[in-house]
């Protein structure tokens, strides 16, 4: 199964002097892959040599082919003493073992010292020539695509999506090898590129042949990790969602791709099923005819049958969670539903589960559906904090769980894997549940993939690093994540959910200590996509079957009410009136196309600081596993302030990081808040003094108040969030119809009349109270308020796009930021700490602004915050992001042919109901009372139970609520609405929207971001997986690169800044050549994976490691339709002559 | 709490002109900061002195990595480093190339050599240019000349086609490149009053005139470098014998008569220059006879400004008077029968004439 690997060796340019006496070199190169080496000719005297080498070739196995990377050296030839090494060059071939990718890589690749840098640059060409007719995947796996975009990649389309694959390599870090006293550092540097370039080939095709067992033929959303434990070793892993991809005809592709610029960026996900799904979406109200509350409703496609409130959950009954019943089921909306759901009820505390009843396997074994177990309702951090468990002598264990209340922690169980997996294997199962990882690297969906969101599930583990001792049998990393993914597993369950979508791991390590932590958001899938075929045959008879989701259908709870895992306040959507809703839902996924939202996004953020003492081995593990829940428990405490103060009431590409140091661990939680129109309107935030005597403090109390009302409605304004008319009150003591009435109207009129009505229904209906009883809170309410809201024309967020932007213009200019901060105070106090990594984010951010204050209006995307403890006293935070600029002057409504026509025909339809509904209020008074009583009940009952499960919230980790941590009132749930309000106000916003702007400044940013043609391709980098205004055409391959930089001369080099200023832009250049070399010219889905800094001032010395990956794209403005032909037959030509 | 490090770097690198401007002159950091602040960034954009410092921190080091660069524009197009807009990259060059007036003429027709560098302190303190502006102008005379010295073909374009600058811009060095080479005085007192432009301008008139690049297409194919560069020594040995208008004196007083006879009536200036005619001539065709002498080519502003422009302004001449006087004294030229060197007169006269009218001001 061999293939030919060809190479040629064109020319070289700009290259270094290397001869004092003549100011000129005598270069050759030496072409080098697998063991065989080939050398050109000596151009001597010159520093822009032609070669114009012959074609070397190298036979070789295909193997060798994924995992080795092409290695060109050039050097200066001395005839007296050794010859010089100028650079090097690292060619990853793997993108030319794709039929579908490049065919050849042609250009120039800069010339790339670990000590130098960038040291001229060389021409190249490379071809491969595969062995198609042999038997090739056996230990190899050509021909597998790879994917660093988190959604079905554009101008494909999903057949089927099989799942979760993920793979370690451990190797040692030659850094740490005997021989490193001995050689040089450029020798180390180069010994390390080349392992980690053989590393990340190797498991890749090791990726790849799991995914070809699987059956398919892609990895989409693959994310590669480095951790570089020192001593211990090197660890390269990854994890993916293995698809079967099928390309769209070009024809095909042009008509069903809107692009992100017209349309909402999910939408142009360019699943062929989109216009069917408008099709859904539209029949919807037809085939589920008149939608009152007293008639059948169809449930969503995966919704269980009722069961009847009495009847138990039994464990197998749990399986028809995940029973896809296609036809619709009739229920009497007043009875309660069920969802048979797992739950963890530790029958003894957690803490004790180091040998038999493991929580990972509790789940499964003793699921109490409704079971009303009391027990302990204290605090669950407080139970937990102390839950340090320890394992093995060197390995210790402390798995966290986001618990509801953010707070939970338990031991783990990775050992246990086994009787959980015979356990799971005993249900009756689904598609999804016979994986034993049903996880998606996913992060936005074709349409009507995504069911219901249940909310966020993470698990951390502390570990400690020993060595890995035989390379080949990376048990103990494996083993850690197995036991990572169980926990995750099992809290999806607890959430009623079959699925974790938006998943990803990441690791922190400090010293000899390891926090690995795993996220992802617990969800129903539409099972279609994971059923063999089934996507082909039956796309026109699911129309009809299955009744798509309505654009609301994601925020409904996918566990069952009356046996919530933790405790939330659940009020009927608002959009559909038909199913519950919590009343904030946290995600790590993009927002999906279809959600409907109230205004914009913005980018929140929660950032922490915790002092630990300095410690070694196990102890330094538990005193990091006890922090750990508090600072959980804090991270969301602050987001969900700052989620409130800002009006909204859902978080999505929520991503929390928590790195360790050696005396302090930082948490930093990044996430872009909206205002999901199908969940309740957030309560305000009330303050409460703690003595309730004193007139002082009371003035006090009343100022603080004011001030955060005074934010609160100011964001409003800020964010365009103008929620229909909220009706909950309604339900507790009745308003009067006509009142009500007369207020909607008022406040369409006088905009200023309505920010004080708000207001008030804050002070109404507070769900939320913040208590000042000490100077921490105190400063926790000062920190909710320095958060500075963008300057005009600036909008931040961390997911791909910003809600509630959707007429993006071309402009784009990506960046990446690394700030460290020396904090030179030795006796810090938490709060002081707090304060300067708060400040130091915001100041970032600020300089963001700043820089890019000639592009507004723009949009910071998918702002990618990560930090991490270099050094004792160092913090140092890395962001990656990309600026976007969009037209303010156009509509900015979502794009008629989704939103518009859909929302109008919704609007007609739902018009109906609250009209029936009013009518009903009128007449029959005693009706409405009636429903909000027995919906109070309801309410109340799942109240019970949410206090009953209190206590175990801390083992279902979910992101979904805290108000009873702090403290709150009792939020009256509704069944009433007036959906005209809503659209009342939908149109009042877009009229907003509409406000025309200055045209000047859109327009000088376009000129001045057009781009001539130079003598070097322009190559756009974007973390996202789109670019405006353009369409992807082809996909030519991943980019993964790993590059090391050292100095000895810091100083001369401009200090630490000039060096990394300098390794940045020459990781860029290497990248852009790279996609270059490839007939590229863009990069998506781009991000910078590792930024390793270390420094020693003193010695004049530095050394930064950088991962980078993303895939290389070949993109067309969009109005260009002949340019994509020609570009096509361009590459064919191409294709054919070399 | 001290911020170690503190790094922006774009995929298309940004640069803000106001920053790349305060660069570029000279300003340290602290001083930009502090100019940019009164230039009032910090009102239109509400962001405190942190940001802008540290903003203008990232900007000078791109500045100072992308100087490498500037060094040779036509690398800045096919470098890989930056990713920069070629209109960007024209606009990086332009202006990293372009001087101060007041600079330039300090240092113009001086050797660019290491002695001159070392005196650009003084230059500095004198100008108002900071020294590190200072440098890099010279620095970018110095480079210009070394490349173009080397070189083969019309020096403007030479310039234009290696440093990828304007027209205009590329002018200018050609005429520094141009002093700097011929070594022209320009220091003089009595030169103080004429600008770069007034030099620049008669660079270019030497330049297309008296230089073998001037003469024709023919001579391309010499092999003489520097065609552009040095006068054309053949030519400045024909001027010699234009000294047959001075020494043959009939030939002087016919020139003068027909030269009073055209100018009768025209001028109020007339006397002066009836009185004056044999003084002018003979200054004017003694600077011609000299030209061989590379001395005395140095000296060739300031002759002209002591034998010509000196005696006309004590005598109260008006632009047009010189403008009158020298029409008719060169075209009086060819009607003298016995004076046989018409050719070399017009190649001589006519650079002489635009370089006064240049000159004459105040």
């Amino acid at each position: 199964m061999p293939g030919k690997l060809k190479a040629k060796i064109v020319a070289g340019r700009h290259l270094p002097v290397m001869d004092r006496a003549s100011d000129l070199t005598d270069a050759f190169v030496e072409v080098k892959f697998g063991n065989t080496t080939f050398k050109t000719d000596v151009c001597p005297k010159s520093l822009n040599p032609q070669w114009n080498s012959e074609w070397f070739k190298f036979e070789v196995d295909d193997e060798d082919l994924q995992d080795e990377p092409l290695q060109i050296t050039v050097l200066d030839h001395d005839t007296y003493s050794a010859n010089d090494a100028i650079g090097k060059v690292y060619i990853d071939i793997d993108p030319l073992l794709c039929t579908e990718a490049a065919s050849i890589i042609s250009g120039w690749f800069p010339i790339y010292d670990t000590i130098h840098g960038i040291r001229g640059e060389i021409n190249v060409l490379v071809k491969v020539e595969l062995f198609n007719d042999l038997n090739r995947f056996r230990q190899s796996s050509c021909g597998v695509k790879f994917f660093c975009t988190t959604s079905i990649p554009y101008s494909y389309r999903a057949v089927m999506v099989h799942g979760f694959v993920e793979e370690l390599v451990v190797n040692e870090d030659p850094e740490y090898q005997w021989i490193d006293r001995i050689r040089t550092p450029r020798a180390s540097n180069e010994a390390r590129q080349r392992l980690i370039s053989l590393m990340s080939g190797e498991l890749q095709r090791k990726i790849g042949l799991k995914v070809l067992e699987m059956g398919g033929n892609a990895v989409v959303g693959y994310l590669q990790c480095f951790d570089l434990e020192g001593e211990s070793g090197l660890v390269v892993r990854a994890i993916g969602t293995a698809c079967t991809l099928e390309k769209f005809s070009s024809g095909s592709a042009s008509i069903t791709c809107p692009h992100p610029s017209t349309a909402p960026p999910s939408n142009a996900c360019n699943s062929p099923k989109d216009g069917k799904e408008l099709v859904f979406g539209e029949e919807l109200p037809l085939s589920s005819g008149p939608p009152t509350p007293f008639r059948a409703l169809p449930s969503s496609s995966s919704s269980p049958p009722p069961f009847s409130p009495s009847k138990p959950c039994s464990r197998q009954s749990s399986s028809s969670d995940t029973d896809l019943s296609l036809t619709p089921k009739t229920e009497e909306p007043l009875s309660v539903r069920r969802r048979p759901g797992i739950f963890l009820c530790p029958s003894s505390p957690i803490l004790s589960a180091d040998t038999l009843s493991l929580p990972g396997s509790g789940p499964a074994g003793c699921g109490h559906g409704s079971a009303h177990r009391a027990t302990t309702p204290a605090l669950p951090f407080s139970t937990q904090s102390d839950s340090a468990l320890l394992r093995k002598s060197v390995s210790f264990t402390e798995d966290l769980l986001l618990a509801a209340s953010g707070m939970g922690s338990g031991g783990s169980a990775g050992k246990e894997a086994g009787p959980l997996k015979t356990l799971l294997r005993q249900q009756t199962q689904t598609t999804l549940e016979q994986r034993e990882f049903p996880f998606f690297t996913l992060t936005s969906f074709p349409p009507g993939f995504l069911v219901h969101v249940g909310g966020v599930v993470s698990a951390r583990s502390v570990k400690l690093l020993d060595r890995i001792h035989n390379p080949d049998e990376p048990e103990t990393r494996d083993a850690w994540w197995e036991e990572i993914r169980q926990e995750i597993k099992s809290h999806a369950k607890a959430l009623g959910c079959h699925a974790v979508v938006g998943y990803s791991e990441n690791t922190s390590i400090c010293e000899e200590v390891c926090i690995l932590s795993a996220s992802g958001t617990a969800a129903i899938l539409n099972p279609r996509y994971m059923r063999e075929g089934c996507l082909d045959v039956g796309s026109i008879d699911h129309r009809f079957d299955d009744p798509s989701p309505p654009n609301c259908g994601f925020c409904h709870i996918p566990y069952d009410e009356l046996n919530m895992p933790f405790p939330a306040q659940l009020a009927y959507c608002y959009q559909c009136r038909r199913q519950k809703v919590p009343d904030v839902l946290f995600t790590t996924i993009d927002l999906p196309a279809e959600a409907a939202v109230t205004g914009k996004g913005c980018l929140i953020q929660a950032r922490l600081c915790r002092l630990k003492k300095k410690a070694q081995g196990e102890v330094n593990a538990t005193a990091i596993s006890n922090l750990l829940p508090f600072m959980e428990y804090e991270l969301h405490t602050q987001l969900m302030n700052k989620l409130k103060l800002r009006s909204m009431n859902a978080l999505f590409g929520l991503h929390i990081q928590i790195s360790v140091g050696e005396n302090m661990l930082l948490g930093l939680a990044s996430a872009t808040g909206v205002y999901l129109t199908a969940l309740p309107a957030p309560g305000g935030i009330q303050i409460a003094g703690k003595t309730p005597g004193d007139l002082n403090n009371e003035q006090h109390v009343a100022a603080i108040q004011k001030r955060i009302n005074d934010a609160i409605a100011k964001n409003k304004e800020l964010y365009q969030i103008n929620p229909p008319e909220l009706t909950d009150e309604g339900v507790g003591s009745p308003i009067p119809e006509p009142r009500q009435r007369s207020r909607i109207f008022r406040s369409h009129s006088e905009s200023s009349d309505e920010l004080s009505e708000l207001d008030l229904s804050h002070g109404k209906k507070d769900a939320f109270v913040l208590e000042i009883d000490d100077t921490d809170a105190v400063e926790d309410i000062h920190s909710l308020l320095t958060d500075a809201p963008p300057p005009a024309g600036f909008h931040s967020c961390s997911t791909e796009t910003m809600p509630g932007i959707y007429n993006w213009t071309s402009g784009i200019q990506m960046f990446t930021s690394v700030r460290v901060l020396r904090l030179n105070n030795t006796n810090l106090t938490n709060q002081g700490l707090n304060k300067i990594f708060t400040d130091l984010c915001e100041n970032l951010l600020k300089s963001f602004y700043f820089k890019l204050r000639s592009t507004v209006p723009c949009c910071l995307c998918h702002l990618n915050f990560t930090v991490a403890v270099p050094e004792e006293e160092l913090v140092q935070v890395s962001v990656t992001a990309v600026a976007m600029t969009f037209d303010k002057d156009q509509n900015q409504e979502k794009p008629p042919e989704k939103a518009t026509t859909k929302g109008g025909s919704e609007t007609e339809d739902q018009l109906q109901f609250p009209l029936e509904l009013s009518a009903d209020s009128s007449s029959t008074s005693p009706q409405p009372s009636k429903i909000s009583g027995v919906a109070e009940n309801t309410i109340v009952s799942t109240r019970a139970v949410s206090v009953d499960y209190g206590s175990f919230a801390d083992r279902c980790s979910t992101w979904l609520e805290l108000l009873r941590l702090k403290a709150h009132t009792i939020r009256r749930g509704s069944v009433k609405t007036s959906r005209r309000t809503q659209s009342l106000a939908h149109s009042v916003s877009s009229l907003e929207h509409c406000s025309p702007l200055p045209e000047g400044r859109s327009r000088s940013l376009c000129s001045s971001r057009s781009f001539g043609v130079g003598s070097v391709t322009m190559v756009k980098m974007t973390p996202l997986s789109f670019l405006p205004g353009t369409r992807i055409i082809k996909y030519l391959g991943i980019i993964n690169m790993f590059f090391i930089r050292e100095t000895t001369s810091l100083r001369e080099e401009g200090g630490v800044s000039g060096f990394l200023h300098s390794f940045i832009a020459e990781v860029f250049a290497m990248v852009r050549a790279h996609v270059a070399a490839l007939g590229g010219n863009a990069v998506v889905s781009y991000s910078m994976k590792d930024c390793v800094l270390m420094e020693n001032p003193n010695k004049n010395q530095a050394q930064c490691l950088i991962n980078v990956s993303g895939d290389a794209v070949i993109c067309v403005r969009e109005t260009d339709q002949e340019q994509t032909t020609n570009t096509g037959q361009t590459c064919g030509t191409i294709d054919g002559a070399t | 709490m001290a911020v170690e490090l503190d790094v922006f770097v774009g995929n298309t690198t940004i640069m803000d002109e106001e920053v790349y401007q305060l660069w570029l002159d000279g300003y340290t950091v602290n001083d930009a900061v502090r100019a940019r602040m009164e230039g009032g960034v910090l009102d239109e954009f509400d962001a405190t002195a942190d940001v802008l410092l540290s903003d203008t921190m990232d900007q000078y080091r791109t500045f100072q990595m992308c100087e490498r660069l500037l060094h040779s524009p036509a690398k800045l197009a096919n470098q890989l480093l930056f990713q920069i807009p070629p209109h960007r990259q024209t606009m990086l060059i332009e202006r990293y190339y372009a001087f101060d007036d007041v600079f330039v003429r300090e240092v113009l027709g001086k050797k660019l050599s290491k002695g001159t560098k070392k005196d650009l302190d003084d230059i500095s303190a004198k100008t108002g240019v900071t020294l590190k502006s200072c440098r890099r102008q010279f620095d970018n005379f110095k480079r210009i000349f070394k490349v173009v010295e080397e070189l083969k073909g019309p020096l403007v374009e030479n310039i234009r086609q290696h440093f990828l600058l304007s027209d205009k811009l590329a002018r200018d060095y050609a005429a520094i490149v141009f002093f700097a080479n011929n070594r022209f005085e320009t220091g003089k007192k009595k030169l103080q009053y004429i600008t770069f432009q007034d030099f620049a301008f008669c660079a270019g008139q030497l330049i297309n005139n008296w230089t073998v690049g001037a003469v024709g297409e023919g001579l391309w194919l010499l092999p003489l470098a520097n065609m552009d560069v040095d006068l054309d020594k053949e030519f400045l040995q024909e001027l010699k014998e234009l000294k047959v208008l001075i020494t043959d004196k009939d030939l002087l007083d016919q020139h003068k008569s027909l030269v009073c006879t055209a100018l009768r009536g025209k001028t109020k200036a007339f006397n002066e220059m009836e009185a004056n005619f044999k003084n002018l001539s003979r200054g004017l065709v003694n600077i011609a006879t000299k030209l061989t002498n590379t001395k005395d080519v140095r000296d060739f502003f300031i002759d002209l400004v002591e034998k010509f422009i000196e005696p006309c302004r004590s005598d109260r001449w008006t632009a047009a008077d010189v403008k009158l006087y020298l029409t008719h004294y060169t075209n009086s030229a060819h009607i003298l029968d016995t004076f046989k060197h018409q050719v070399v007169w017009d190649r001589y006269m006519g650079v002489i004439k635009s370089c006064i009218f240049k000159m004459y001001h105040d």
